[in-house]
């Protein structure tokens, strides 16, 4: 059936969101103007992922919705309903272990101001799970949607790449 | 951003009621990816949107008919451009789709949606105070005495020279592609080369859809060119940009080596999807060489009309498509 946001419980201009965030169950009523980048950053304080551009062109918020990695920005809040939500929080182990990735990161310098690392991180681990980090230029191909305004790109596909290898 | 109703539907058909209980100054919202990017800037105000994600009657695509592809609407740009059918038998639908915009975005946009995608007109989005007969119809268009270097060389009219940015439809063009639509009157289908419209004297009316229809499925004749094709873009930067120049080439060869079926597009220079018969009639019948590759370049750019900063793309064009049948003919079963 249609889904109309009603007027019984508020605004027409409401809705209710149901979702998980790094596995944790989330309820809360949104605008239907919200970003899931806003929702995330200033109702649910996950700040890991990063308001750039806002425009879908940097991928400093790549998140991932389901697995996949989308762009929260670009992401209407109440398009997330249902869905399950990672961010970079939701990546290392449960006792604070960083991630391969993480870890390779450091090791390759692959950050310099750190401000778009959560999103590199989250493209990279997509990128990864795609089977799309073949050699360096797939590499190159398949993480230009996430910019990197201090220039660490290429510690950023020697990161993405070591962990290729590694073969995790 | 405005304010907006929201609903979501789940069926075809509840997408099609809906959007007719909404109103004209409704939108369909499917990957979000042009339309919300929009309603930040304010450049898009809908008052009502009708979210058709999640629509099953839209998704899926099938690249295993002997007669034709199809794809749904709402199948998303990262799932087929890995379709092994397609990147094996119709590199340049591939090709169009990965080549375009960011992994985070392909995975989210639509194919039907991205059939719509707005221009990236610097003064369409700028908003005010930029003239934009597209925007704000009678306003005039600050793109003819300004920075025109991203605007049209083919279909542009005194009222607008706005690049259509698409680069799956550029390369549909070339297959002769149908789009199928649904709407309050029922369903029919057109070719693609008859859904955008160019900007004449109403530069908002960009495409030939009836008020509440909606592109359901896009079908794609099935055709041995298929596998001797290439889409071919030039950027700024090596990725993630929109195409300078673009050019969908697909044909095939006789047993001498020579060209038989033709199909040559071009993208990034044009109001819609730009076919270019007269490439295609240049190339047809010769073999392959470098100065035939050329000369179907220059007779696709043959009758551009360059504005003051893009006149480069004459050459560039031309070299593009050059390129695109060289390599298209070195993928072409003889």
């Amino acid at each position: 059936m249609a889904a109309t946001a009603s007027t019984a419980a508020g605004s027409a201009h409401e809705l209710d969101l149901a979702c998980t965030v790094n596995g944790e169950p989330v309820r809360l009523r949104v605008d239907t103007r919200e970003s899931l980048l806003d929702v995330l950053r200033e109702r649910l304080g996950v700040t890991g992922p990063k308001k750039g551009c806002d425009h879908g062109q940097c991928g400093a918020c790549t998140v991932h919705l389901d697995g996949r990695r989308v762009v929260s920005c670009l992401t209407p809040a109440v398009q997330v309903t249902g869905a399950d939500v990672t961010t970079v929080e939701g990546v290392a182990g449960p006792d604070g272990e960083l991630h391969p990735l993480q870890q390779a990161f450091i090791d390759h310098d692959a950050l310099q101001c750190g401000y778009c690392t959560p999103g590199q991180i989250m493209s990279g681990l997509a990128c990864l799970a795609e089977g799309h980090a073949g050699d360096d230029d797939e590499v190159r191909e398949y993480m230009s949607g996430n910019l990197c305004r201090c220039g660490a790109y290429a510690g950023i596909v020697a990161a993405v790449r070591a962990v290729a290898e590694q073969g995790r | 951003m405005r304010p907006f109703a929201y609903t979501k539907v789940e069926t075809l058909a509840e997408a099609v009621d809906a959007l007719a209980a909404a109103g004209p100054q409704a939108r369909l919202l499917a990957g979000g990816t042009t339309l919300y990017d929009l309603m930040k800037l304010e450049i898009e105000t809908p008052s009502a949107v009708v979210d058709v994600h999640r629509v099953a009657d839209l998704a899926g695509f099938d690249t295993s008919g002997d007669r034709e592809l199809v794809f749904g609407a709402g199948a998303r740009m990262a799932d087929v451009a890995e379709d092994g059918r397609l990147r094996r038998d119709y590199p340049a639908l591939s090709e169009s789709l990965w080549r375009a915009a960011s992994q985070q975005l392909r995975n989210m946009a639509t194919l039907g949606g991205n059939l719509l995608q707005r221009t990236r007109c610097p003064y369409f989005r700028g908003g005010e105070p930029f003239a934009c007969n597209k925007r704000s119809p009678g306003s005039g268009c600050a793109a003819q005495e300004g920075l025109d270097r991203s605007n049209a060389l083919f279909g542009g009219s005194e009222a607008c020279i706005a690049v259509y940015p698409g680069d799956w439809a550029t390369a549909l063009v070339a297959f002769d592609a149908e789009v199928d639509v649904h709407g309050p009157g029922g369903a029919r289908s057109l070719p693609l080369a008859r859904l955008h419209r160019e900007p004449g004297d109403t530069p908002q009316h960009e495409h030939n859809l009836a008020p509440g229809e909606i592109i359901t499925r896009v079908r794609v004749p099935v055709t041995p060119a298929g596998r001797g094709s290439a889409y071919l873009k030039i950027r700024d930067r090596e990725s993630y940009a929109f195409a300078l120049v673009s050019a969908a080439v697909a044909l095939t060869l006789d047993g001498d080596g020579r060209v038989d079926e033709c199909r040559i597009a071009v993208g990034g220079v044009a109001t819609r999807p730009w076919r270019v018969p007269a490439a295609e009639q240049a190339l047809r019948g010769n073999a392959i060489t470098e100065a035939s590759a050329r000369a179907a370049g220059e007779a696709a750019f043959t009758g551009a009309r360059p504005g003051r900063a893009n006149a480069f793309k004459i050459e560039l064009g031309t070299r593009t498509v050059a390129d695109a049948v060289r390599l298209a003919g070195s993928r072409a079963v003889g």
